[in-house]
């Protein structure tokens, strides 16, 4: 430890500790402007000045960077420390005029203009290096540096074209502490990852406020350490120690009893439907981004915005995007409507629009839900009942002028309208989710036509499927709302219980068995399992077959070229002999 | 003590069979020394009259090739199952009816007609065809019966071994003749070769992919046969699936599938059947009139799945009016 005297306080700090923080533990301010508690100081603008005396010697340094000795007395507020600093303010203030910080500090130490020549009355640009140390020692993509000598000095990319190196990634814009950096994005790097629109995002996040587990994540995409190999920012600030950017994926293998398949849904591309114009018009959204918008803590904070900002004037939700449609799925999602009556209701709540509901039949079947529909009728929100032909730019009329126009055939009228909107919000239905194939030839289900997993009997076994002790739950076996997927997700919970509770499972006697001397090999067998619960043994070279998966149907008995796959119990002598018993009458 | 007598006799053959005891090479000197053959039509001057001259079960064994179509054939052989000790079905023909089995989809009269009349090649103005008897001068000829159904040879006679194969391979025929010289002799009705079909040696069983599926079939001269890759893999119909291993595997060496000459495993009834089935099974086809359009592209599925063994099968027969059942 090491003992020294700050403004007459008396404390001790840490060797190697910086003036600049032992002065803060002491909640004394410094001024600073070049300097970042995540970077190397540099002392390039010289604002943190302080007199310090060590034994007899006074003499003026930078706070940042000078690192306090034993018996060090430190004076940040002298009388000569405040003189180097204003005229060092001063010279910034000539240098970089439009400088806020420069000005607001200039304005603590009471200096009101500067005596010195002012170039461009625009610049802002302090020359701190602080964006150069960001590039070189944070994001590692060394992309800018300083470029000409003295009164030329400046912060550039080699010769001032736009550089290979540059990533995109804006850090150096994010720690410019006057602003003088813009980020453009010149040749389509996407300098900006959204989450569904609606903005900028960090690459390290909670996807969402109710996210389950509610931890954040690295998108590797966006990441800068996955880019250059440096940046690990999060991983200096988290106090806690959480963050690890070399954890890998890990597959994990746990052997289970009974398996729930809950893997969801997915929306349907919204971009499918050009006509829609999703995609091309920036205030056209899907059902999730405005119900991202809509949320509390989402980007907006709840307000519902048009992309300049503006409150909507007049908003139309179209139901039925994706679903009852041919060229699509011909299935009704379900949700729709009723997340759909939901957003009018929010709608017409938050801002004063007019909401047009452009629906093919109104389908609320659940409970509460057609009160639900009614209230929204008397609320003032417009039904329109026909399919919306398209969503256009094209203005006819005056009043259609910035506007986006829902062509549509009114049916109950029987005319075909033009509504101008400021927004057009797309119902989308429900589509099996991503990797369904995949699960099905896992668990060898079986789908049914709209491509949702199949349950083993609509009315009897509805959570269950064809292969025992695997059972489904929520949207991945058809669309269905919140209450009915907690209801069947209980179901498939207390199904699936009720089978580990006793901890061991009955098996039907009537299986097939391949015997092991009259085997080839041959696998003919394995394809046509439907139950796949043959395998290939290889070190034996015949097939296997795993009695806790099997059936009993007897495919593989009937193909088994070699007859080495018998059916227990239906064995071929029993059932000629049966047969010759038959005739023999 | 005198050597071993030993007889061959073919019935309803092509003659590949007697080649194949002449493909015995050098080791056929080896059995000539170790028995005395008796009776060999193909090969040594016997009459039937010796035969019958010799004492009851005085053949040690009587190899007998060909499937039975005739009534000459069905004497001879109940004659020399009288006389001889053992009876080895030999070949094909023997074991399962063999090709000329295939005749079971007709009939004596449609096949005569046929052979005799309508053929291209046949000048016959005025229809004669074969019969039983006939008188010429003043005399009687006689001919054999001729069949409506081919059998095999266990359908007529108690046959002890069976010697599979179109043609049997000299190797399973010398290890056959050493077994019944040296006594070692497996249980009656027993099939000379390993109870396992052909894939459990075939070299192009690794190539299979995980799940074997069909979804158009082609004959081998459609396509460039690809010399290492399962047959069945590539769509083509191999029988091997079906049919019992311990040929040597002559015909896939040569690139050519498996046709079942060895007839089925031990636990098959109906080696066509078998193999239809698992065919039926893998064609990885569900509309029904795809389904039909791959099944049309098997020409003559009888005389695939069937080559062999019709009369072996559980109709054994084409059912036709002409024919009573267990008529011969």
């Amino acid at each position: 430890m090491v003992k020294i005297k700050i403004n007459g306080k008396e404390t001790k700090v840490e060797k190697g500790t910086t003036i600049l923080k032992a002065a803060e533990k002491l909640d004394i301010k410094i001024p600073t402007l070049c300097y970042h508690p995540l970077l190397e100081p540099y002392s390039a603008c010289r604002i943190c000045m302080v007199e310090i005396k060590i034994g007899k010697r006074n003499e003026l340094v930078t706070a940042c960077n000078t690192v306090v000795e034993n018996g060090m007395e430190i004076f940040t507020d002298s009388e000569r420390a405040l003189k180097a600093r204003k005229m060092n303010i001063e010279l910034l203030m000539a240098r970089a005029p439009a400088a806020e910080p420069v000005k607001e500090i200039a304005k603590e130490l009471g200096v009101e203009k500067t005596r010195f020549e002012i170039k461009d009355p625009n610049e802002k640009c302090i020359l701190c290096g602080l964006c150069v140390r960001t590039c070189e020692q944070v994001v590692g993509a060394k992309a800018i540096s300083f470029i000409e000598r003295g009164a030329d000095r400046k912060v550039s990319t080699p010769f001032g074209e736009p550089s290979e190196d540059c990533i995109g990634c804006a850090a150096c814009a994010y720690f410019c502490p006057t602003e003088a950096i813009t980020v453009e994005d010149l040749d389509k790097r996407e300098v900006i990852h959204d989450e569904m629109i609606l903005g900028p995002n960090s690459a390290i996040r909670v996807p969402i406020r109710q996210a389950v587990p509610m931890v954040p994540f690295i998108d590797e995409e966006n990441c800068i350490h996955f880019k250059t190999g440096n940046c690990k920012l999060c991983e200096k600030v988290c106090e806690k120690e959480a963050i690890n950017h070399d954890m890998e994926d890990e597959e994990i293998e746990l052997e289970v009893g009974t398996i729930i398949i809950a893997t969801g849904f997915k929306g349907f591309d919204a971009k499918k439907v050009p006509a829609y114009g999703y995609g091309r018009f920036k205030n056209v959204l899907t059902a999730l981004e405005f119900e991202r918008m809509v949320n509390a803590s989402g980007p907006t904070g709840g307000q519902i915005r048009l992309a300049d900002g503006r409150e909507p004037e007049s908003v139309g939700i179209i139901h039925c995007v994706g679903s009852r449609d041919e060229n699509f799925n011909e299935y009704c999602s379900r949700v729709c409507c009723m997340y759909s009556l939901k957003f009018a209701h929010i709608i017409k709540e938050r801002t004063n629009a007019e909401v047009y509901n452009f629906y093919i039949d109104m389908r609320a079947f659940g409970k509460g839900y057609e009160e639900f529909y009614h209230k929204l009728l008397e609320e003032g929100v417009h039904f329109i009942r026909g399919r919306v032909s398209e969503i256009s730019d094209v203005a006819l009329t005056p009043e259609e002028e910035g506007k986006l126009i829902i062509r549509v055939e009114d049916t109950l009228v029987g005319t075909v309208r033009r509504i101008p909107v400021d927004m057009a919000i797309l119902s989308v239905g429900l589509e099996p989710n991503f990797g369904s194939d995949e699960i099905t030839r896992m668990f060898n289900l079986s789908c049914s036509q709209d491509a949702f997993f199949l349950e083993k009997h609509p009315k009897l076994a509805p959570v269950s499927t064809a292969a025992d002790g695997i059972f489904l739950a929520g949207t991945c076996q058809g669309p269905k709302d919140i209450p009915d997927t907690v209801a069947q997700a209980g179901a498939a919970a207390s199904e699936a219980l009720a089978l580990a509770d006793k901890g061991k499972f009955e098996l039907e006697p009537v299986t097939a068995e391949i015997n092991e001397e009259l085997c080839s090999g041959c696998q003919l067998c394995i394809a046509l399992c439907p139950f796949s619960a043959i395998s290939y043994n290889k070190e034996k070279d015949i097939s296997e077959v795993n009695e806790a998966l099997c059936k009993g149907c007897g495919t593989c008995v009937a193909a088994c070229p070699s007859g080495a796959a018998m059916q227990n119990h239906f064995r071929d002598e029993q059932i000629i002999a049966e047969i010759e018993g038959i005739l023999s009458v | 003590m005198s050597k071993p007598k030993v007889a061959f006799y073919w019935c309803a053959s092509c003659g590949g069979c007697e080649e194949a005891v002449v493909d015995l090479a050098e080791n056929i000197l080896k059995v000539v020394e170790a028995v005395d053959i008796v009776f060999w039509p193909v090969a040594l001057d016997f009459k039937r009259k010796d035969i019958e001259a010799m004492p009851d079960k005085s053949i040690a064994v009587t190899f007998i090739n060909g499937a039975i179509r005739l009534s000459e054939q069905e004497e001879m052989v109940k004659l020399l199952r009288k006389k001889s000790q053992l009876i080895v079905a030999f070949g094909s023909c023997a074991h399962l009816g063999g090709v000329p089995g295939l005749a079971n989809f007709w009939d004596r009269e449609s096949i005569f007609n046929r052979a005799y009349k309508t053929t291209p090649s046949t000048h016959n103005p005025e229809g004669i065809v074969p019969q039983e008897k006939v008188t010429v001068d003043g005399k009687e000829l006689t001919l054999p019966k001729f069949y409506n159904t081919v059998f095999r040879l266990d359908q007529i006679i108690d046959v002890d071994y069976y010697l599979p194969g179109c043609a049997p391979p000299p190797d399973l025929v010398m290890n056959a003749i050493n077994a019944i010289l040296e006594g070692k002799l497996p249980p009656k009705g027993t099939v000379l070769s390993p109870n396992k079909s052909l894939c459990d040696d075939c070299k192009r069983n690794e190539t299979k992919p995980e799940k074997l599926t069909i979804k158009e079939i082609k004959r081998p001269h459609e396509i460039m046969l690809d010399p290492e890759k399962c047959f069945l893999a590539q769509g083509v119909i191999c029988m091997g699936p079906a049919t019992r291993t311990g040929c040597g595997e002559r015909c896939i060496e040569a690139n050519m599938p498996c046709r079942g000459c060895f007839g089925p495993t031990d636990q098959v009834i109906d080696q066509g059947a078998k193999f239809l089935s698992v065919l039926a099974s893998i064609i990885d086809v569900n509309d029904e009139k795809e389904i039909e359009k791959v099944m049309d592209t098997i020409v003559d599925p009888a005389g695939t799945f069937y080559r062999f063994s019709l009369p072996s099968s559980l109709m054994r027969r084409k059912r036709m009016p002409s024919v009573a059942d267990n008529e011969k």
